[in-house]
């Protein structure tokens, strides 16, 4: 399996998914640099975490204009997965990868802290090795993670269970006091109609190694490898 | 009007800091008046901030050497070997006055400054830490500076990607008109890739990085270094505008140039801009230098040459490359999308020439505005040594105390602080905020550095010698209760006017307590900042020098934290407890009283405590381990149970007095270890003459004090995390 990484300007979580990439593939992933549209054929693109030009204008807005983000979008189309962190998950809204949009955390401030997160479904090639249900802990780092659709859309992503994740209390409740940003219905994930696209908030590579206080993040990794090996 | 037509008066220079005598020294420098490009870089280069005109005498006394330093004081950050080739870069520095007038810009901007330090040495910044001192709850300002200046810490920090993963938040009325902000950062280098900032190499090209030249900043440095008054506010003018972006882009580009040969020296452009940045240059390499200020890239058409020498614009470096690569460099700084200038070239004339408009602008020898900078030996008034502490009632039940100890504003739990800095981009925060010392790993391997920031200022302020002492010990004891190896420290000094003799006094104490620590415990300083002038209206700050501290562990798996691991654990009392009341948070949280001398620091106790913990810890006997400071063993042992969500039972040694529960006897630890050890601990310790004692076991959900009423953990939680953030949302 062959990954890469997109690096833009303003990124800064790309050497941290580098890292956790590295450890589940036994092999690094490319570095793209956001000017290069020509990169490498890989199995899976990874959109970092960061604050790509500054969150200026509007998060991942200059940074859906990149010449690799075209190329990003047109290999998704082809079924390229991609996966999308915080940062990654703005930007991908922003290019049209994703339905939605990351507003303002409802409180106003950055939220670094641990959050419980429900799997709601384990039948995709990102979260095959997580039990559907089952709550895992994983971080978040943002302060524009509150996750909003018109409504219609909502009910289409939860019918057609394009909800990968939802922020949850340690038992798999889905609670208000347990939503870090406001995001609608909870949500911290979603995938794209194919399911080749996902976009999260919460930082995977952030619980991959057991030092760092757990390896939840681990599984969504090291799915991938296993599905794209 | 022109300014070049403004005659230089006294007045004028007065209004750019300059003392009558200050003035004449420059006349008589130049041999004529200076112009008024030149009286500003005089009062900029002159101001203490940038000249430790009051300080310098006292910081020589420091202790600046151990085999593992590098590079001590004096350049932009203080460099230490921890092995395998490697080194780390690290500083604290204040940002005190901008931060009043405008929090989130002061803030943000002393974390853009303080980590340029850092990687222009070469080392890629790898953790944040602040120390910050706020005016009492109850000041009208206060919430909102407190909401400011951590918005701008987290504003800044989290999108150039380092982690903030630790500093102080502490509260009292002496910092009503003056708070406190103090950033210190830590970076990681590679031990021969250290970059310095002298000058070499006649005709070399002087090369401008970074953002633009505004018109934002002019004169920080002189304000910096004045006293605040009732119109302080109107000095907003003054305070730079941060941009993290840029910041984050530099120092990529930075590290990227270091990574070929390229260049000779770089700085970055702090207080005083490119005044201070290109003297700085020359004066160390003992060069001259000629710039043309028409190259500067400038944010604003037809700024004069007194406003692009004296703008603090951020994100600004200078540096002297080597002849022929300017292209080499280029090419990185665009790849950023980044500014690069070459403005001027090295020179053999040892003056610092500044063209404009074809013009010379500016025309001044570099040594003598160095060397013949004022320096004062200002009267010095020793603090009197505090009465002794009288009768102390008890405040109520003990259980009832330490509720509301925990519930004081400088106990409560901060993560309302740190839950908007990000603390764990990078990927390597092994020990998280809200312990004792915060770790991170040095990436790639197995080894980890310890870092903390300590201070305080009531044990300063009463007995500055003391305090001083207790400053220096209190970092050196969180890092030993993860089990690293303390090795080095930052001081960043923020004290009143140094025009008082008092407070010249309340400074030489604590430089003395600090140097006396520093010998006793193989501690150097390595790098530092002074703040004077922290007043407003004739008040001055408690006495507050902000020690940060950085200790190393070869091996991240063997360092503890405060949380006990089981149920069943027992917790043993390592150091000497005489119930020591004086300037106890006891005191003041519950009576109303700041009274009494501080705890004094046995530094041979500390020294002979710490090493016995730390080597139980290196050896895997230790699950869990917290120091014991403000609040005494009562707070230690609630912290504790709080971090595991475990209740214990302890007793107290010598029973169940107030003096003995909250007293704040220094050099004092409590572990958690399996029951089968508690034993031969004890017997080690007495070997080891260190004083220990079975303090009780770890189990249950409820904290008991034996003979006092049990407190369950939900009511102590509740005490612990509620008083901030219900305070900030009032």
């Amino acid at each position: 399996m062959d990954a890469a990484v997109i690096v833009f300007p303003g990124s800064n979580c790309d050497r941290d998914i580098k890292v956790a990439l590295a450890q589940s593939m036994g092999k690094e992933p490319h570095m793209v640099w956001h000017r290069d549209a020509d990169f490498p054929k890989v199995d899976l693109i990874v959109l970092p975490g960061g604050f790509s030009y500054g969150d200026y204008l509007r998060c991942g807005a200059m940074a859906a204009h990149s010449p690799a983000m075209r190329e990003v979008v047109a290999r998704a189309g082809k079924g390229t997965r991609v996966l999308a962190i915080c940062n990654g998950f703005q930007i991908a809204t922003e290019a049209g990868l994703l339905p939605g949009a990351l507003m303002r955390n409802a409180h106003l401030q950055y939220v670094c802290s641990d959050v419980n997160l429900r799997i709601e479904t384990n039948q995709t090639e990102f979260m095959a090795k997580y039990r559907p249900g089952q709550v895992v802990r994983i971080p978040v780092g943002h302060a524009d993670g509150n996750y909003q659709a018109d409504e219609a859309t909502l009910d289409r992503l939860e019918g057609e269970g394009l909800v990968a994740l939802r922020y949850c209390d340690p038992n798999g409740t889905i609670s208000s006091a347990a939503n870090p940003n406001g995001a609608a219905r909870n949500i911290a994930g979603v995938y794209n109609d194919e399911r080749n696209v996902l976009g999260l908030m919460p930082h995977p590579e952030r619980l991959s190694d057991a030092a760092l206080g757990g390896t939840d993040g681990r599984l969504m990794i090291d799915s991938l490898v296993e599905a794209l090996s | 009007m022109s300014k070049s037509v403004i005659e230089i008066t006294p007045e004028v220079a007065a209004s750019h800091g300059l003392k009558a005598d200050e003035f004449q020294r420059v006349v008589e420098i130049l041999g004529r008046n200076p112009n008024l490009v030149e009286l500003g870089i005089f009062g900029a280069m002159w101001s203490e901030h940038c000249s430790y005109k009051s300080s310098k005498k006292w910081l020589k006394r420091l202790p600046t050497s151990a085999p593992w330093v590098i590079c001590g004081p004096g350049e932009n950050a203080g460099v230490i070997d921890i092995g395998d080739g490697q080194a780390v870069v690290f500083k604290m520095e204040s940002h005190n006055h901008p931060s009043f007038i405008e929090p989130y810009q002061g803030a943000a901007t002393g974390v853009g400054g303080i980590m340029r330090d850092v990687f222009t040495m070469g080392a890629r910044p790898i953790a944040n830490l602040n120390a910050l001192r706020f005016g009492e709850p109850a000041h009208p300002k206060t919430r909102m500076l407190v909401a400011g200046v951590v918005h701008g810490i987290g504003g800044y920090g989290n999108c150039v990607g380092v982690p903030t993963i630790g500093g102080e938040t502490t509260f009292h009325k002496s910092y009503n008109g003056n708070i406190l902000v103090n950033a210190m950062t830590v970076g990681l280098a590679r031990a021969d890739r250290i970059f310095y900032s002298a000058a070499a190499g006649i005709g070399n090209p002087v090369v401008y990085v970074g953002s633009k030249t505004g018109r934002d900043g002019i004169h920080g440095a002189v304000m910096a270094s004045a006293e605040f008054d009732d119109k302080s506010e109107e000095k907003r003018p003054t305070v730079q505008v941060g941009d993290p972006f840029t910041e984050k882009l530099l120092i990529e580009a930075c590290l990227e140039l270091m990574e070929s040969d390229a260049i000779i020296a770089i700085q970055d452009m702090g207080a005083a801009g490119l005044t201070s940045s290109s003297f700085e240059m020359a004066s160390k390499g003992g060069v001259g230098i000629e710039l043309d200020l028409d190259l500067v890239p400038c944010r604003e058409a037809r700024m004069t040459a007194y406003e692009i020498m004296l703008s603090e614009s951020q994100e600004r470096m200078l540096m002297i490359l080597k002849p022929g690569r300017e292209d080499v460099a280029r090419q990185v700084f665009e790849k950023w999308e980044l500014d690069f200038a070459v403005i001027g070239r090295v020179t053999d004339t040892g003056r610092m020439i500044l063209k404009k408009d074809g013009q010379v602008a500016a025309d001044l020898p570099v040594a003598p505005l160095a060397e013949k900078a004022p320096m004062y030996d200002r009267p010095v008034q020793m603090t009197p040594k505090p009465a002794p502490l009288g009768d102390v009632p008890a405040a109520g039940d003990i259980a009832d105390c330490l509720l509301k100890l925990l519930a004081s504003p400088d106990l409560s739990k901060k993560d309302w602080v740190w839950r908007q800095y990000d603390h764990m981009v990078m990927a390597d925060t092994v020990i998280r905020p809200g312990g004792d010392a915060s770790m991170v790993r040095v990436h790639g391997t197995r080894k980890a550095l310890a870092v903390t920031t300590d201070c305080t200022p009531r044990y300063c302020f009463a007995d500055p010698e003391e305090g001083g002492a207790q400053a220096v010990a209190e970092t050196w004891r969180n890092i030993t209760a993860t089990g690293a190896k303390p090795l080095a420290i930052t001081d960043c000094m923020n004290f009143g006017n140094p025009e008082r003799p008092e407070i010249m006094g309340q400074f030489a104490g604590c430089i003395e307590g600090m140097r006396k620590a520093c010998l006793a415990l193989d501690y150097p300083v390595v790098s530092g900042n002074v703040s004077l002038y922290n007043e407003t209206n004739g008040q001055g700050v408690q006495p507050t020098p902000s020690i940060g501290g950085v200790g190393l562990i070869d091996d991240w798996a063997k360092a503890v934290q405060i949380a006990p691991k089981a149920d069943g654990e027992v917790l043993v009392l390592i150091g000497e407890t005489k119930g020591h009341l004086g300037q106890s948070l006891y005191l003041r949280e519950l009576l109303g009283r700041e009274d009494g001398p501080p705890p004094p620091v046995d530094l041979s106790a500390e020294r002979r405590n710490g090493d016995f913990v730390r080597a139980e810890i290196l050896a895997g006997r230790v699950k869990a381990c917290h120091d014991v400071s403000d609040g005494g063993i009562a707070v230690a042992v609630a912290e504790m149970c709080l971090a595991a969500g475990r209740g214990a039972e302890a007793g107290l040694p010598g029973g169940l007095g107030h003096a003995v529960a909250f007293g704040e006897d220094q050099g004092r630890y409590i572990l958690s270890i399996a029951a089968g050890e508690a034993a031969a601990l004890l017997d080690r310790a007495a070997k080891s003459g260190v004083p220990a004692a079975r303090l009780g076991q770890v189990g249950g959900d409820r904290l008991t004090f034996q003979g006092a009423r049990a407190i369950s953990l939900h009511d102590l939680r509740r005490a612990h995390e509620s008083w901030l953030p219900n305070y900030m949302a009032g």
